[in-house]
């Protein structure tokens, strides 16, 4: 057998490919988009981007009703989004095997909330494992795909950062070779939920849950780890390798499914130990069930629920001994991320702030337009959001304020979930104004493809949604297209648009400067003509990691290795100090 | 005993960083250890700090290395060592390239980078390794090989076999760029006597 290196999402992935999947689908999300793009090496598996993780996990129960086995993936707080086909595909149960990656962020690496998924197994009485390393991840995988077919449900596979992206050895396996021939096979009493399917199968999905609890009691991925006759300790994940770093001498339950609990097991290994800890990141999720069985546990009155764990800190907490942490002191300036030279965001942010506009904004690379010195965002709350929240916050207000108002998103969130806000701004008559940042790609998370793209996940030419029609097709009769880097242009149009008292929206053209297909031609940097620059500080006002400034001649200077020649900054300089090179000025 | 050795690396998104890590992972693997690393992807790829955790040994547990008991800070920029300094051992050690790179709220002249800093870092641990990464990796002829002449002077404090960097190499970096990256890696290796 191969040992290799692999991070839990490439291990995802193979798992995914040994266990026979025939479909992947997704919509990227930190800390989950890399098991996608990892899936497209394995040509037997059909992968691709959903335009959000509802259309996601439908393609999957598509596919599963085909009877395919496939995996799909998506961060936290997606399977939010993914929440209603999720609970209602848990009583229909599957055909082919199904298996659904929720990436966790405890520590909000990337993420707007912490919340624990682990929570939604429960809710939605669906299987869950978690595995604790990168071999795990492969192997959970596999049966989780087992457990989906022989069980006939939906299993998560929950993952956190510190999984998703940790590289650990793994062995590799062969694929299977006795893949199932899909096909159309109907049976409706078990697909089609209508109140008298449904309330059949919900007594199926309780005995199921049950049966799945006995038969977990028996499996070993849970498994006691005999130490110390004193200190028992339940454990799941990661937070399992952090266990065996500070209690070494330990016995260990470990579990591999996190529900349903092994209820017979837990009685069995809290009985032989004194002292019983129960250690898990955020929520008391294994806690509270441990303790509704009537046994007590220390867990959750002296660990955080707020933030991941570490070895240090589970130290610290439990047993309070101090733990050095990096230098947060003021002598140490912070390192936050900011938008890229040459990003599009940038003249529109600082075109936003001039004209005091109310930003209700979304999640993508520009809600870095929060961040000094643009500090252009005054609402943030999850994907799509901003089109509802300016239509809402508009209802309240008086009409000169209304026009304060604008809603600004990326193209992939637009095509994510801000399309319905935006049928329901024209809908509702709202005089809004929403900014469609169309960078033609999925940013933050990497640069995935979207309908924006012209191009799939496998970089196969794809139809490109045209945003303006798209929008016109809604009912929204002014759409101006914009090039935002054309300052003067950008800030006459905003507040154009803020002052008119009916829907408008505005299309920004400009490509992700990261997007080698979408930039080929080069443009040359610019420089500072330290004769005309008067150290005026106005170009500093826009955030660009390529100007510097430079304390001792007073001047700005920029770095011409990151400068990308979008001159934004050149529109900002009153004294015309900035040229290109390769101008006449040279 | 499972002894369990730690790397910490540090740097800002863009210097190669998780190369790095990557290819002292690999040099792990070859030596028939176990071996452990973890990084933060997304919003540290827009120049903010990134850093990279390395563990090997016999038996590793943690990929997060516990605090205060990192070995080496191998790092790529002087600020951000300094950031990390408190969670070296107390006979641990640095091996840092003495690049300054401004953060946002110094590059708009809004706070102040601190001075003075190679100073500090040799103060505090004695055994550090400071080295002009950037001219080095210019003689070698491509600024992008900073990452490449660190790991030549790490080879030479760690006890690995000089073949299993090469290997590492060959493995990780595109055939194109290979022949620069050794030069790289040679002159870093210079740099320190083993």
């Amino acid at each position: 057998m191969k040992k290799v290196l692999l991070s839990g999402n490439e291990a995802i992935a193979r798992g995914s490919y040994e266990a026979g999947a025939l479909v992947a689908c997704a919509y990227p999300g930190t800390p989950s988009t890399e098991i996608l793009e990892n899936i497209t090496q394995y040509k037997e598996i059909d992968a691709s981007w959903s335009p959000n993780e509802k259309v996601a996990l439908e393609v999957g129960i598509g596919a599963s009703f085909g009877g395919a086995r496939v995996l799909v993936t998506m961060k936290h707080v997606g399977v939010n989004v993914a929440a209603d086909p999720l609970f209602t595909l848990s009583y229909t149960g599957v055909r082919g095997g199904l298996v659904l990656v929720t990436a966790d962020d405890p520590e909000l690496h990337s993420s707007q909330n912490e919340q624990d998924n682990r929570n939604f197994a429960k809710f939605a009485k669906v299987p869950m494992m978690e595995p604790a390393d990168s071999q795990e991840a492969l192997d959970f995988t596999k049966l989780a795909f087992e457990i989906s077919e022989q069980f006939d449900t939906p299993v998560f596979l929950r993952s956190t950062t510190r999984i998703s992206h940790s590289k650990s050895t793994v062995f590799l396996g062969e694929r299977v070779s006795d893949i199932p021939e899909p096909k159309l096979q109907r049976d409706p009493a078990k697909l089609v939920m209508l109140p008298g399917n449904a309330r059949k199968r919900h007594l199926i999905v309780e005995e199921r849950t049950l049966e799945l609890e006995k038969w977990a009691c028996q499996q070993s991925f849970n498994r006691v780890e005999t130490g110390s006759e004193d200190i028992g300790v339940i454990t799941s994940g990661v937070s399992y390798q952090y266990v065996k770093e500070t209690f070494p001498d330990a016995s260990v339950l470990k579990l591999g499914m996190v529900y349903p609990l092994p209820k017979q097991l837990i009685r069995e290994f809290a009985a032989q130990y004194k002292t019983l800890y129960v250690i898990e990141e955020l929520d008391p999720f294994i806690e509270e069930q441990v303790r509704a069985m009537g046994i007590e546990v220390i867990g959750k009155d002296k660990l955080s629920i707020c933030g991941e764990l570490t070895p240090g800190r589970i130290k610290q907490q439990l047993f309070d001994q101090p733990t050095p942490t990096e230098d947060t002191s003021a002598e140490i300036p912070q390192r936050p991320p900011s938008m890229c030279p040459g990003c599009p965001h940038r003249g529109v942010f600082a075109e936003l702030k001039k004209a005091k506009a109310f930003v209700s904004g979304d999640i993508g690379c520009y809600t870095l337009g929060f961040m000094p010195p643009l500090s252009a965002m005054d609402t943030c709350i999850c994907m799509g959001a901003s089109v509802g929240i300016a239509t809402g916050i508009s209802k309240v207000l008086s009409e000169e304020e209304q026009r304060k108002v604008v809603a600004v998103i990326g193209d992939s969130t637009f095509l994510h979930t801000g399309i319905n806000g935006l049928l329901d701004m024209v809908y509702n008559k709202s005089s809004s104004t929403l900014i469609i940042l169309d960078n033609r790609i999925t940013a933050m998370t990497g640069r995935q493809e979207n309908p924006t793209s012209g191009y799939q996940l496998n970089e196969m030419e794809a139809p490109r949604v045209d945003m303006e029609q798209l929008c016109r097709a809604v009912g929204v009769k002014h759409v101006t297209i914009l090039d935002p880097y054309d300052l003067e242009m950008t800030g006459k149009v905003i507040r154009a648009e803020m002052a008119r008292p009916e829907v408008s929206v505005i299309i920004t053209t400009r490509p992700c400067m990261l997007v080698p297909r979408d930039n080929q031609i080069p443009r040359p940097p610019l420089f500072v003509d330290h004769d005309k620059c008067v150290g005026c500080q106005a170009c500093l006002q826009i955030g660009c990691p390529a100007i510097v400034w430079n304390r001792e001649k007073k001047k700005a200077v920029v770095d011409k290795i990151i400068c990308t020649g979008c001159k934004v900054c050149q529109q900002t300089c009153g004294f015309d100090a900035f040229q290109q090179y390769g101008d006449n000025h040279e | 005993m499972n002894e369990v050795k730690n790397i910490l690396l540090a740097g800002v998104g863009g210097q190669g960083i998780l190369l790095a890590s990557e290819v002292i992972a690999e040099v792990m693997l070859l030596a028939g250890l176990d071996v452990k690393k973890n990084e933060i992807h997304g919003m540290s790829q827009r120049g903010g700090s990134v850093v990279s955790h390395v563990r090997y040994g016999e038996k590793v547990y943690s990929s997060i290395i516990p605090e205060g008991e990192v070995d080496i800070l191998f790092s790529f920029e002087l600020l951000e060592t300094c950031r990390y300094l408190p969670l070296l051992r107390k006979n641990g050690r640095v091996v840092v390239s003495n690049w300054q790179i401004s953060p946002p709220a110094v590059a708009r002249g809004a706070q102040i980078y601190p001075e003075n800093l190679e100073e500090k870092i040799c103060q505090q641990f004695p055994s550090s390794v400071v080295i002009d990464g950037l001219n080095l990796a210019l003689t070698a002829g491509n600024a992008k090989t900073v990452n490449t002449v660190l790991l030549g002077a790490l080879s030479n404090i760690l006890p690995f076999g000089r073949e299993l960097w090469m290997e590492a190499l060959q493995k990780m970096i595109p055939a194109r760029l290979l022949d620069v990256n050794l030069k790289a890696f040679e002159l870093g290796c210079g740099e320190v006597s083993q």
